[in-house]
């Protein structure tokens, strides 16, 4: 029903790190309930592209618009607020929390009870039922007693995203999801992207091919911080420049 | 609920070692009493310290300055005779006796309004910079009990000729005193204890783990991080009321970079962000000054050694402090994790 609405629109967004053009006028539009892939080779932007939608780095110049909302130049935990969320390449956890403290500050993070002083966490249910929720919906409730550090890594690319859906988002960002994993537990990471709630928009950086073909409609290509080619995923699949600059060239 | 039982266990340890301090202290001599208390006034510097260090990893190197300023407020309110307005506000409010409680408030507001400033300036700084700031604030405060004579009586300190009566109750004698410095070392204990497992606290531990994951589940940063410090700085300032009260004295070298970096051993020593272990970092310090200051003159090669073989056994068994030894020594090992299929 809200599908086809605005959720997240670039517009001209660049950045400029003196001399280096690392994100270089880039126009993108992440519709409510779409899934779209940004693809390119290292190098190409593609973190730095999420730091700015983020509010981690400032623009050089352009725009950037959450749900019709311009936040160009508001900080991250306000853009959050909006509904959006966030995962990291490299796995950016809490290692020496356990799995259901991890949860549990994600959980809080857009609730006002995160300023309460003088009440236990203990004593918030609603919390916890939550943070329980969100475990056993990935099957990892009997894991909420181990310290992150314990876990496979696997299991922290999984519980990345755990945190990143904890406040509802209505648009996720994930950045590189299935780093580091083994063929198997890509696939299994595909799957996992695919059983989300529909109504999530996605934008999904990733490196592995399969993944991103799998899970998203349409793919945004940047190269050298530019976007080189914009289309649905059979499109770009098939594109020439394409293929020459990410898949190599045919043999 | 085996995790809340042990917590309720821990916390029935803590309070039976504080009722059984209780209980026998009256029957030491002047100079153990004395010594309790004092290491109790420490201790709440020391775990006030802890709210930044241990659990929002913050290293501030300049925590005696806000023991300083209620400290210092503290004696002078309680001397300041020309000052007609709060000398006749304290007196007034002593009569009723109620003058503990007007000094209190006064010297935390006073203690609040510094670290809210300071907090300011500082908490844009991370890591060693953080430090380097708060070690300069806290000279900034030095220098004015240093110099500002007119207030501070400067060099000479000033001198405070009793304490204030609770409810006509005399704290003049040790006993007494003591156990006014207990009850309010346990509400302060007892408050940062609520505090570290509130909501609140709990993202402190957050911030210190990972922060810029914590910016992305949506908590500002710099807000929380400016409250802690804030409400550290208002427990350091219960800690300076408290030594005033007990000292009768303050000057100058009471509040240098000395006791700022002497807070910091003490939460390192004892083990950081458990509260209690500062306490026993407070214990060892104060005790080590105190008797074998006596018999060898450089005390701090000892308190060196202790410090350096803590630390290399912590490395050795991945624990912090003395509190984290001791909770390894006394229960065995966890079971290595079992590689994965």
């Amino acid at each position: 029903m809200t599908n086809g609405q605005p959720g997240l629109e670039l517009e001209s967004v660049t950045k400029h790190f003196g001399g280096l053009h690392a994100v270089e006028d880039v126009n993108l539009r992440l519709n409510l309930g779409e899934r779209r892939g940004i693809l390119g080779p290292n190098g190409a932007g593609k973190t730095t592209l999420f730091h700015l939608i983020t509010g981690v780095l400032p623009l050089t110049s352009g725009r950037i618009r959450l749900f019709g909302q311009d936040v160009s130049g508001w900080p991250t935990h306000k853009r959050v607020a909006l509904g959006m969320a966030r995962t990291f390449q490299i796995t950016s956890l809490f290692p020496k929390l356990t799995v259901l403290e991890n949860v549990l500050l994600a959980v809080q993070g857009l609730r006002k009870m995160k300023m309460v002083m003088l009440k236990p966490l203990s004593r918030y249910k609603d919390v916890y039922e939550k943070a329980e929720k969100l475990l056993s919906d990935v099957n990892f409730w009997h894991l909420r007693d181990q310290e992150v550090r314990n876990l496979s890594h696997g299991e922290q690319r999984q519980l990345e995203i755990v945190l990143a859906l904890a406040s509802d988002p209505k648009v996720l960002l994930l950045d590189e999801p299935s780093a580091g994993l083994a063929t198997g537990e890509s696939h299994e990471m595909a799957d996992f992207l695919k059983s989300l709630d529909p109504e999530i928009a996605i934008l999904l950086i990733e490196h592995d091919l399969d993944v991103i073909f799998e899970v998203v409609s349409h793919i945004s290509v940047l190269h050298y911080g530019e976007v080189l080619a914009e289309g649905p995923s059979d499109d770009i699949r098939n594109d020439p420049r394409v293929q020459e600059i990410y898949l190599g060239k045919a043999e | 609920m085996v995790e809340n039982l042990a917590e309720k266990k821990r916390v029935l340890i803590v309070l039976g070692v504080f009722v059984a301090l209780g209980v026998v202290t009256p029957f030491l001599d002047l100079f153990m009493q004395s010594l309790v208390t004092e290491i109790l006034v420490f201790g709440i510097l020391a775990m006030s310290l802890d709210l930044l260090l241990g659990f929002t990893g913050l290293a501030s190197l300049g925590h005696a300055a806000y023991f300083g300023v209620a400290s210092y407020t503290t004696a002078i309110i309680m001397t300041k005779e020309d000052w007609t307005w709060t000398f006749a506000a304290f007196q007034w409010a002593d009569s009723l006796g109620l003058g503990l409680f007007y000094i209190f408030i006064f010297a935390l507001v006073v203690a609040l309004a510094f670290a809210a400033f300071f907090g300011f300036l500082a908490i844009r700084a991370v890591g060693v910079y953080f430090l380097m700031i708060t070690l300069s604030l806290a000279m900034v405060i030095w220098g004015l009990a240093y110099r500002w004579s007119a207030v501070t009586e400067g060099d000479n300190g000033i001198n405070v000729l009793g304490r204030p009566s609770l409810f006509g109750i005399s704290l003049e004698s040790e006993i007494p005193f003591f156990y006014f410095t207990l009850a309010v070392f346990l509400i302060c204990l007892g408050l940062m204890y609520m505090f570290v497992r509130s909501p609140f606290g709990k993202t402190l531990v957050g911030i210190r783990e990972r922060e810029e994951r914590m910016q992305m589940l949506g908590y500002n940063i710099w807000l929380h991080k400016y409250l802690a410090f804030i409400i550290a700085g208002v427990f350091s300032g219960v800690a300076g009321v408290m030594w005033t009260l007990f000292n009768l004295f303050v000057s100058p070298p009471d509040i240098e970079l000395i006791t700022s970096a002497e807070a910091l051993f003490m939460v390192a020593l004892g083990g950081p962000a458990t509260l209690v272990g500062p306490v026993i970092g407070s214990a060892i310090i104060r005790s080590l000054q105190q008797f074998i200051s006596i018999y060898v003159e450089r005390w701090p090669l000892i308190l060196g050694a202790i410090y350096i073989i803590t630390i290399m056994l912590g490395r050795l068994y991945g624990v912090e402090g003395i509190l984290g030894l001791f909770g390894k020594f006394r229960k065995p090992a966890a079971p290595p994790e079992a590689p994965e299929g």
